[in-house]
C-alpha cells in the first residue's frame, strides 16, 4: 500500500515536473527548412572569429544586399539576430530560438497574425490536413523577414477569348 | 400525285432491310468494351463488382488511347465530412496559379477547347458586389494591381445545387459529403446543367479533349479527374480524388499567398470552421438559395 502511494508520487511528481519542462514554449509545427539564401548558414562560420560589434550602425561591408524596410528606425539586426550564438534568433525576452522556430519572433509583434497562422487561417499549408504529411510554410517562406511586404508577381495567361476560334497559346 | 413511283409497300421494304442490315452490322462491328459502355449502369446503382468490371475497363480503354497506366479510384464519401472552402479575398492577388495547378491536376482539356475549372475575375475596387464589372481576360505584366480586387470563381458545391435539379438523367448529383459530382459515362450533353449554373462553374467538352500526354495525371477518380469524352460537361470537384484521401486540393498547394482554405465544415476544428467562427465571411448569389459551401472570407 505504501509502495504504491510512494509510486503514484512519484509519477505526479513527474508529470508536474514535465508540464512544467513545457510551460512558456510554443508547440511545434511541420515546417519546411527555412528559405537561407545560398551558402549564407551556418552564419557562425563567418562570424565564429569576428569581434561583436553591438554598436548599431549601417553595415557597409557585408550583407550590403539587405535594406531593411521592417519598422528600420527602431529596429536592427541585433534585436532579432543573437548576437552571442549567431545561428540563433533572438527574443524580445532573451530566449534563443532555432531559425526553424521564427514564428514566435514573428508573431512577438504580429500577434492577430500569428494567432490565424497557428490555426492555418493566415499563411500556406500543404500536403495531408488528415492521415498523412503536411507542410506548414514559414512565415519568411513568403515574406522576406528584412522586407516583407509580398511583392507583386507576373500573372499566368488568361484564357483564351471563345472569339478566336482557336487558342494562341496552343500554337495552333 | 398520280405518279406514284414510291409506295408506303417499297418504303417498308426497303426500311426494314435498312433496319435489319444496319442492326446486323453494328452487331458485328461493335465491339466487346463499346457494348459494354453501351450498357453500363449509373454509377449510383453499381454494385462494387460491377464498379471494379467498369474500373478496368476504362483503365484499359485509356491505356490504349493515351499509352499511360492509370489508376482510377472509387473511394467513397467518408461518414462525418463535408467539405467547405474558404477564399480571403484580402489577399487574392489574382495571379492565375490557382488555375494551372487545377489545369495540371484535372486532366482537362488543353486547348480547342481550352477549359478551366477556376475563373479568376477582376473588379474594380469599390463593386464587389456589382458582378457586372467582373473582367476576367486581365493581362497586366504584374498583379496586383492598383483600384481591383479579385476574385476567383469556380464551383460552389452548392447544398441546393441547380444544376443537379435539372439534369433530365440525373448524370449530376451530391455526394453524401457535399461534393457534386458528375458521371460523365452517363452525361448526354444537353448542358441544361450549365444553364442553371449561376456561377459559370461548369465548362462543356465542345470537342474531344486535346491533352499532351506527357501532362497527364494518372491518378484519377471515377467521378473527378479522368479524362473526359467528347460532348460532357466537367466541373471542379474540389479534387475528390484528393481530398478523399486527407490531402489538401491542387490550387490550394498552388496559391502562393495562403487565400484559399479547405477543410471538413462538421469538425469543429477545422480551418474552415475557424475561419467561419471569427472572420467575415459571404457566399456568392446567397439570395438565390443555393447554399453554397464556398465562403469567400475577409482576412484582414
Amino acid at each position: 500500500m505504501r509502495r504504491a502511494a510512494l509510486l503514484s508520487f512519484f509519477v505526479i511528481l513527474s508529470v508536474f515536473c514535465w508540464s512544467l519542462d513545457g510551460r512558456g514554449k510554443e508547440e511545434d509545427f511541420p515546417v519546411p527548412r527555412p528559405p537561407f539564401s545560398e551558402g549564407i548558414f551556418p552564419c557562425s562560420s563567418c562570424h565564429a572569429g569576428m569581434e561583436v560589434n553591438t554598436k548599431r550602425r549601417e553595415l557597409k561591408e557585408e550583407h550590403t544586399n539587405i535594406q531593411l524596410k521592417h519598422g528600420s528606425i527602431s529596429r536592427w539586426c541585433l534585436d532579432c539576430h543573437d548576437a552571442a550564438n549567431r545561428d540563433m534568433l533572438r527574443l524580445v525576452n532573451g530566449d534563443r530560438i532555432d531559425f526553424s522556430h521564427s514564428y514566435e519572433l514573428c508573431g512577438q509583434c504580429h500577434g492577430p497574425t500569428y494567432r490565424d497562422w497557428k490555426v492555418g487561417v493566415h499563411g500556406k499549408r500543404i500536403g495531408y490536413f488528415e492521415g498523412g504529411p503536411r507542410t506548414y510554410f514559414l512565415c519568411v517562406n513568403c515574406h522576406n523577414p528584412h522586407d516583407p511586404k509580398f511583392k507583386p508577381i507576373k500573372p499566368e495567361p488568361p484564357p483564351f477569348k471563345p472569339l478566336y476560334r482557336y487558342n494562341p497559346a496552343a500554337g495552333k | 400525285m398520280a405518279d406514284k413511283r414510291f409506295t408506303r409497300r417499297d418504303f417498308l421494304k426497303i426500311a426494314s432491310v435498312a433496319t435489319l442490315s444496319g442492326v446486323g452490322l453494328s452487331g458485328i462491328s461493335c465491339k466487346k468494351a463499346d457494348l459494354e459502355e453501351f450498357l453500363q449502369k449509373h454509377y449510383l446503382e453499381m454494385t462494387d463488382e460491377e464498379k471494379k468490371q467498369t474500373i478496368k475497363r476504362l483503365e484499359e480503354k485509356y491505356l490504349k488511347k493515351y499509352g499511360k497506366k492509370f489508376t482510377i479510384s472509387t473511394q467513397g464519401a467518408k461518414p462525418g465530412t463535408l467539405w467547405g472552402y474558404g477564399l480571403d479575398l484580402s489577399r487574392c492577388i489574382g495571379c492565375r496559379r490557382c488555375v494551372y495547378g487545377c489545369v495540371k491536376e484535372n486532366n482537362p482539356s488543353r486547348y480547342n477547347p481550352q477549359l478551366h475549372w477556376i475563373r479568376v475575375v477582376r473588379l474594380p475596387e469599390g463593386s464587389l458586389i456589382n458582378l457586372e464589372k467582373t473582367e476576367h481576360y486581365y493581362n497586366p505584366p504584374l498583379v496586383p494591381e492598383p483600384g481591383y480586387v479579385y476574385m476567383p470563381v469556380q464551383c460552389q458545391h452548392c447544398e441546393n445545387p441547380p444544376c443537379v435539379k435539372v439534369c433530365p438523367v440525373r448524370a449530376t448529383w451530391k455526394e453524401p459529403d457535399g461534393l457534386v459530382v458528375v458521371d460523365y459515362n452517363w452525361c448526354i450533353g444537353c448542358r441544361y446543367c450549365i444553364a442553371a449554373c449561376p456561377y459559370k462553374g461548369r465548362v462543356f467538352n465542345w470537342a474531344e479533349p486535346n491533352i499532351p500526354p506527357e501532362e497527364l495525371n494518372t491518378a484519377v477518380h471515377y467521378l473527378g479527374n479522368r479524362p473526359r469524352y467528347k460532348n460532357v460537361v466537367d466541373k471542379c470537384t474540389f479534387c475528390v480524388q484528393r481530398v478523399r484521401q486527407g490531402r489538401y486540393p491542387a490550387c490550394v498547394e498552388a496559391c502562393p499567398t495562403g487565400t484559399r482554405k479547405f477543410g471538413n465544415l462538421l469538425d469543429p476544428n477545422s480551418e474552415i470552421r475557424y475561419l467561419i467562427d471569427h472572420k467575415r465571411v459571404f457566399r456568392l448569389k446567397e439570395d438565390l438559395n443555393t447554399e453554397p459551401k464556398f465562403y469567400y472570407f475577409f482576412g484582414l
